[in-house]
């Protein structure tokens, strides 16, 4: 067993940055990932166009945000427009997708991306923007003499929390949550019950699309909006869903964080197994060597049923 | 003489004179036409007959494109034949390893997890630079095909290198049935069907999907190769996923698990890309609606729909 040393120069604080970081990626990653794994759990339905969502949110907060000179008022906007966006889109496509195999949502999904994606650069054009940081959360907290950790990103962290426990609540200690939770469960059974399941679905459905736009709404402060985000976020959050198992809000969180570690830290260590040396530039990589590790394992994943 | 073998036939010949009398764009279009249908069909022998849902079969077709550049380059070997055999090894090698661990998955995992193993080896030819990151490599030296020490074909004359594609073609046809008809085929439509059934007749459904991984990726790889060599270039955009996603389109669009579907799919695709891109910039606008269309109401393709006899 060739000896396996860490090399870095990182002191207590750098760490400390990088660890914020790690956790806020990781929050935001969870977000996502929450939305698409609950629509596998619940509803059997693999939606490859969830990272569109993603990328809509982060444009349409950046262009409100132009129009309306402030943020929050973009992002309240930003928030009904995906919800209202969710209703039509599950009421005229999505349900479609509950009666047909993987291959076809797939397919379907798959176009919806390329829909999407003409569409923003019809609407949006493709260059890269950022939104500035608004203005009650504009300033950084000084760590020593030279660094500082900005404001926004803590605030991020804890709206992030806020959420998460929102949804955990919801889902598992309410009677709309029990009845979610009924419908995944035995979809006829519930309706026979006399819940009207294509309500709730359609609810559920519009609820995680608007979960993935809001985190691309609260992400673009702190990263730019550009026209391939979609798709890198997608692939990411289909490696949390893959670890902490599919239909688990849990194993969405534990892996969004395992996540979030490995990328974060990926990027400022340089790890060395032996001679051979896995440079920062390969940190992209770290993530699908976690998700091997994890499936010749567990192949559902952490939290997933047989 | 039955109908369906005249109409092959007649399909054969009208393929084998068709460049003497075409302008050459169309004859290196119908190379494109013949690489993808290779990759498509590659692909069909996964969703189609084994019923694996792969979003990640780009990765062998780019992977071999860039044993190509990479050997071509970087290590200056330049004969045909041996870059094909290097090529093809590295591919079907890798093939194992990432088979081995995604067949262990179904349903929904393996789609996520074969996506996601294609973008490893994606991220690794985009972020560092192995083989020049995210512009990727030109291949200067397109080598030259050698029979017994005479030069047969000139790869660089579009006329040569396509009746290249189109004897590739008809050898990935060939065997496709041939894999199809045989005992391994009736199993992997087994598996398809049923795999606890086929489980229980005595066949480890495990391994032969992964055989069945292993051939696929291997015939991507000739894809790959071919289209390495008629575009001189390769890029990280060859292993991406919507290389795979384009290819999983014309495996539906043709008709999934029919020998002549995936090609159908392609020239259908490639030929209302050809069209789009000149009429309009925003030309997916309507790839994807189209794609949308067919998922919704040609779930099993044209060749299903018109009857062809292509089967």
């Amino acid at each position: 067993m060739p000896m396996m040393t860490v090399s870095h120069d990182m002191d207590f604080v750098t760490f400390a940055i990088q660890l914020l970081n790690a956790v806020q990626y990781g929050f935001l990653l969870f977000l996502v990932a929450s939305g698409l794994t609950l629509i596998f759990g619940i509803m059997g339905v693999i939606n490859l166009s969830h990272g569109s969502f993603y990328m809509i949110g982060a444009y349409l907060a950046w262009s409100l945000t132009d129009l309306s000179g402030n943020f929050w008022i973009a992002v309240i906007c930003a928030f009904a427009i995906s919800v209202i966006l969710g209703l039509f889109l599950e009421k005229y496509l999505f349900s479609y997708l509950y009666r047909v195999d993987h291959l076809r949502q797939v397919l379907m999904t798959y176009g919806l991306i390329l829909v999407i994606d003409s569409l923003r650069s019809l609407i949006w054009g493709d260059d890269v923007h950022g939104v500035e940081i608004p203005s009650i959360f504009n300033g950084t907290i000084q760590i020593t003499e030279t660094l500082s950790y900005p404001i926004y990103r803590i605030a991020l962290s804890a709206i992030c929390l806020l959420i998460a426990l929102g949804l955990y609540i919801l889902i598992g200690k309410t009677k709309l949550g029990m009845t979610i939770r009924a419908g995944s469960f035995d979809r006829e059974m519930t309706q026979a019950l006399g819940i009207n399941i294509t309500i709730l679905y359609r609810l559920v459905f519009s609820f995680g699309i608007a979960l993935a736009a809001f985190a691309g709404m609260i992400a673009a402060p702190v990263s730019s909006v550009f026209p391939g985000m979609g798709d890198q976020i997608l692939i990411v959050s289909f490696i949390v869903v893959v670890i902490g198992g599919i239909g688990s809000l849990k194993g969405a969180m534990l892996a969004a964080m395992l996540i979030g570690l490995v990328d974060t830290f990926g990027k400022v260590v340089e790890v060395r197994v032996g001679t051979l040396s896995l440079l920062p530039e390969l940190s992209g990589v770290s993530l699908y060597l976690l998700m091997a590790i994890v499936l010749i394992w567990r192949p559902q994943g952490i939290f997933g049923g047989k | 003489m039955s109908p369906i073998f005249l109409s092959r036939v007649g399909c054969l010949l009208g393929l084998i004179i068709f460049p003497f009398f075409a302008d050459q764009f169309y004859i290196q279009f119908v190379s494109k036409v013949l690489i993808m249908a290779i990759l498509a069909s590659s692909l069909n022998l996964l969703v189609g007959y084994t019923g694996l849902v792969s979003l990640g079969h780009a990765a062998f077709y780019g992977l071999a494109g860039y044993a190509l550049a990479i050997a071509t380059t970087q290590y200056a070997i330049t004969g045909f034949w041996i870059n094909l055999f290097v090529s093809l090894t590295v591919t079907s090698i890798l093939g194992f390893f990432i088979g081995a661990l995604v067949v262990r998955t179904r349903g929904i995992y393996f789609i996520m997890v074969t996506l996601a193993f294609a973008q490893l080896l994606f991220f690794i030819f985009h972020d560092t630079d192995i083989a020049g990151g995210s512009d990727g490599v030109y291949i200067y030296n397109i080598p030259q095909v050698t029979f017994f020490g005479y030069n047969a074909l000139n790869l660089s004359n579009p006329t040569e290198f396509y009746f290249l594609s189109l004897i590739t073609f008809i050898l990935v046809i060939f065997s496709i049935d041939r894999i199809t008809k045989s005992l391994f085929g009736q199993v992997i439509s087994g598996i398809k069907i049923n795999e606890s059934r086929v489980e229980s007749l005595g066949f480890q459904a495990k391994y032969y999907k992964l055989t069945c991984f292993v051939i696929s990726s291997f015939i991507a790889a000739l894809a790959g190769f071919l289209a390495a060599l008629q575009f001189g270039l390769v890029n990280p955009d060859m292993l991406g996923w919507h290389m795979s996603g384009g290819a999983l389109v014309m495996v539906l669009l043709g008709g999934m698990g029919t020998l002549f579907g995936p090609t159908v799919g392609a020239l259908v695709m490639l030929t209302l890309e050809l069209i789009l891109q000149s009429l309009t910039n925003h030309w997916q606008i309507f790839v994807g609606s189209i794609v949308i269309l067919v998922a919704i109401f040609l779930p099993n393709g044209i060749v299903s729909a018109l009857r062809l006899p292509y089967k």
